[in-house]
């Protein structure tokens, strides 16, 4: 039942992008297109469950025990950044056309501070390994989910009429702004 | 604490490039270097015109051969040629592209049903087709101009997409969500190569033309004072704007939806109007041609059909030779023609501009003598376009035929044609009723002879043009109609001094629905005469394609006629073509054009691509329901008429051009009254959309 509550609550109450606000710019950057989106989507979802897996591991048997907390961050980069590269080099021999379509997005991933976010929240909010594992997924997903809703919209709104001055960016990000605020009719439904 | 700190992300650090220097192993790609530096020099907008995902995709597509240097939309020659450079290309500038809009409908077009729930034109689409009748053209929504990410589109102000060649880059996304098709990409090969199609915005007169002329569009152009750009839109079709303004019977004419209100419009003296213009302005105006390709091709026979060919196979980048048999090129046009309708002077004028593009001709050269397929082979003709016409008579199967003063009207008319001396006596019995028939009657006028046309049925059958037989009628030419010859009568010497022929009635209508005529008996008269020409019928001379030991490769029809493909007139060998006469039996000269056209798309197509491909959706008959006869809202206005230049008199003894061109008043009148249709829609009077509302048009019916 605590995971039930913890995937609701990372996928919709406490979603990375919409109530956390964190990892913004791949949001809206990778967010044209439906099937761009989906890959970036999946993609967060791998790296984010490996980085946190790592970083939980990393956290617990080496910064903990030697009294080196205060490294997490710089630590967490260090492995998240090592980590894109190594997907990054497994997607272009294994599938070549999401690498591809994936373009430049695959290394924004790198900085990308969703990832490192959940990866941080993780250790913020003590989770054991297993809940480490199905929080950080379950944030992908709702990463992926966002990015997805957001596409959708997106494509419609290309071939609306709206002022030249909204086209594209700023709309999209005010789009953000209203899903962002549909999305705060989760809260109480679980912390 | 310090040690332990730098250990610590020393060994996480050290860790991290361990593992990724296995996996570089292990994961290794080879790339070919080629993909990332011509990514680089791609605009790098990733704005996926191309059909590629993102540039990276379009590179990799360069360098493996799947796109050309020109894959980048945005970019443009620039970088085409950078791309070019890195693969070790040649660059030739490429042709410019822009988005064409084939559709005038817009709020002309009726509407069925109002819906305002969804304000785009693929919703619309889907629901019930659309708010218009016409299931083919412009709903105008604009969902293209939302569409198109470079503001190249906006709907004008009659509600139908104008395209802004200066910002258009061709990228493809207007036609991508067009429901209708109605925008298209097209440079001006695509335009040349295009075969009208049942979704395309056909007026009638632009499905009868067998020429396929966008006549609605040219006559707009006139209608502007545009005659450069119309000129350039009926040269997208056919070579001879000239010839045809003059010798057309029009068929497109016969279809014109105004001739349900009044008279149809005179599309082809508008034609006519317009290429006297540049001819008398004394300069050429330029002709686009796609950059060299250095491939040969030979093209037989210098008549419309071969001009025709070599003049689109010339635009189209290749390099056409023409082989005549005559000592000078026009076929047809120069020896079956006579001067009085088509001057010399004018025919060696259009087609020294013809010419002038860069085609090499080889008069006197006989094709199946001087010549062979397998010789044009060997020279290094890589395709062949046989367009020899249709020289042979038809024999009339009587006594004497072979006898003195008896002649065929093509030889009669080819010795006019030639300026040689005809040997014409005084009484001249011509036999026939077609075009070849008045031509022959009208020329013999000329040289002085007492002419007596006969022919078989009445006047309401003859297959001539009205116009030809009551400008023969007004010459002097004299009828005997429903007769038909039964012998030729000779003197001593064999030569001919009557034509003994029979009186004929209707019966019942044969295969071509017309009634057959069947003889009097009992009827035989005497018609003295000392000349008889005889014009029942030609058919191509296909000696020419067998070899030595009488066999031959390529197929003859049943009406003796060399075999094609109906659409893209390839012949039974792959590399050879046909078209005109040759190809369709006798018939009109834009139909020999329109066919060269044909076989020159063909041919450009397997030259470049290895394969002749065209839409299932081709238009080849009338569309029945752009064929209503009921036209309201459309007012009386008189149809203009072609000045005669020279008196009747006058007429009869010298070959002058008759009819003149139209005033320029005349001009704008007339194009006034094209009512710039499209498969429904067309310009209803004083309604708001109206494209033609010229102050003297509307006040002067
Ligand atoms: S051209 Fe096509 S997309 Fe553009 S307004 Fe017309 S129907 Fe709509
Ligand atoms: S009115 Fe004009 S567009 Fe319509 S059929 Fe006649 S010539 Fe063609």
């Amino acid at each position: 039942m605590d995971y039930f509550v913890l995937v609701i609550s990372a996928i919709f109450v406490n979603n990375i992008v919409l109530a956390q606000y964190l990892g913004n710019c791949p949001f809206i950057g990778t967010s044209k297109e439906s099937g761009v989106a989906i890959g970036m989507g999946l993609a967060v979802v791998f790296v984010a469950t490996m980085a946190a897996t790592i970083t939980w591991c990393v956290q617990e048997y080496v910064l903990g025990p030697l009294d080196l907390e205060y490294l997490q961050t710089i630590a967490f980069i260090l492995i998240i950044a090592a980590l894109v590269q190594f997907v990054e080099m497994f997607l272009k021999k294994a599938i070549p056309p999401l690498y591809q379509s994936l373009g430049i997005f695959l290394p924004l991933i790198t900085t990308n501070c969703a990832v490192l976010g959940i990866a941080i929240i993780c250790q913020r909010e003590k989770f054991t390994l297993p809940e480490t594992i199905i929080f950080s997924l379950a944030s992908g997903a709702g990463f992926l989910l966002a990015l997805v809703v957001l596409a959708g919209i997106r494509e419609r709104l290309d071939l609306a009429r709206v002022p030249i001055s909204l086209k594209g960016t700023p709309l999209a990000l005010i789009m953000a702004g209203l899903m962002s605020l549909a999305f705060f009719a989760f809260k109480g439904m679980a912390s | 604490m310090i040690t332990s700190s730098v250990l610590v992300l020393l060994g996480i650090g050290f860790i991290s490039a361990v593992i990724l220097a296995v996996a570089s192993k292990l994961l290794y790609v080879y790339e070919d270097p080629r993909i990332a530096q011509v990514e680089s020099v791609l605009a790098g907008a990733n704005c996926g015109g191309c059909g590629y995902p993102g540039c990276a995709g379009a590179a990799q597509g360069v360098v493996e051969g799947k796109a050309g240097a020109n894959v980048c939309v945005i970019g443009g020659d620039e970088v085409a040629a950078k791309v070019a450079d890195i693969m070790g290309l040649e660059f030739a500038s490429t042709e410019k592209q822009t988005a064409f809009v084939d559709c005038t409908g817009g709020v002309r077009a009726e509407e069925t049903y109002e819906y305002h729930g969804v304000a785009d034109c693929r919703a619309q689409h889907m629901l019930y087709g659309g708010n218009k009748m016409c299931p083919e053209g412009c709903l105008g929504y604009g969902t293209c101009v939302t569409a198109c990410q470079f503001g190249a589109i906006e709907i004008g102000p009659d509600g139908y997409p104008v395209v802004d060649p200066n910002l258009c880059t061709a990228c493809g996304g207007c036609a991508q969500v067009c429901p209708r098709g109605v925008i298209t990409i097209r440079g001006m090969t695509a335009r040349i190569t295009h075969l009208n199609e049942l979704t395309d915005c056909l007026a009638p007169c632009r499905q009868r033309c067998p020429g396929q002329i966008n006549i609605p569009r040219y006559i707009e152009q006139v209608s502007r004072g545009d005659y450069a750009g119309a000129l350039e839109t009926i040269r997208e079709r056919i070579p001879m704007p000239l010839s045809i303004g003059r010798v057309c019977p029009h068929p497109c004419e016969g279809v014109c939806r105004r001739g349900h209100v009044d008279e149809p419009v005179g599309i082809n003296m508008i034609k006519r109007f317009a290429a006297d213009w540049e001819m008398n302005s004394g300069t050429r105006l330029p002709i686009s041609c796609a950059p060299e390709t250095g491939r040969k091709v030979a093209v037989v026979g210098g008549g419309p059909a071969g001009l025709s060919c070599a003049f689109f196979l010339r635009r189209l980048g290749h390099s056409p030779t023409i082989f005549e048999s005559m000592p000078e090129l026009g076929g047809q046009l120069r020896y079956g023609i006579p001067e009085y309708r088509l001057p010399n002077a004018v025919l060696d004028w259009e087609i020294e501009g013809i010419l002038n593009l860069g085609i090499e001709v080889r008069h006197e050269h006989n094709f199946g003598t001087d010549f062979t397929l397998k010789t044009l082979e060997e020279e290094g003709f890589e395709a062949v376009f046989l367009g020899v016409g249709a020289w042979m008579n038809m024999n009339l199967r009587i006594d004497n035929e072979n006898a003195k003063g008896v002649e065929t009207g093509t030889e009669f008319l080819t010795k006019v044609g030639l300026g040689v001396d005809t040997g014409i006596g005084k009484k001249v019995v011509v036999i026939g009723g077609g075009n070849t028939a008045i031509d022959t009657s009208r020329s013999s006028v000329r040289l002085g002879a007492h002419v007596t046309l006969m022919y078989r049925r009445t006047r309401n059958e003859m297959p001539a043009h009205i116009e030809e037989i009551v400008g023969s009628e007004e010459e002097g030419v004299n009828y005997l109609f429903l007769s038909a010859p039964k012998r030729i009568i000779t003197d001593d010497d064999g030569h001919v001094t009557h034509v003994e022929y029979i009186k004929m009635e209707l019966g019942e209508p044969d295969a071509s629905g017309r009634r057959r005529p069947v003889p009097i008996e009992g009827s035989e008269t005497l018609i003295e005469c000392d000349t008889v020409y005889t014009a029942i019928g030609q058919k191509p001379e296909l000696s020419c394609l067998y070899d030595g030991s009488g066999t031959c490769t390529l197929e003859e029809t049943r009406w003796r006629t060399l075999g094609a493909h109906p659409d893209t007139l390839q012949t039974a060998l792959p590399h050879v073509f046909t078209g005109g006469d040759m190809h369709t039996g006798p018939a009109l000269v834009i139909t020999a054009l329109g066919e060269g056209r044909k076989a020159a798309r063909s041919i450009h197509q397997l030259l470049t691509e290895g394969r002749i491909h065209y839409s299932s959706q081709l238009q080849r008959e009338l569309i029945p329901y752009t064929m209503f006869t009921d036209v309201p809202d459309v007012g009386y206005r008189r149809r203009s008429e072609l000045p005669h230049q020279i008196e009747c008199d006058e007429r009869k003894c010298t070959f002058k051009e008759i009819e003149g061109p139209l005033g320029l008043a005349d001009v704008k009148h007339e194009t006034c009254r094209c009512l710039r249709c499209g498969l429904t829609c067309y310009n209803r009077d004083l309604t708001e959309g109206q494209e033609c509302l010229a102050e003297d048009c509307v006040k002067n019916p």
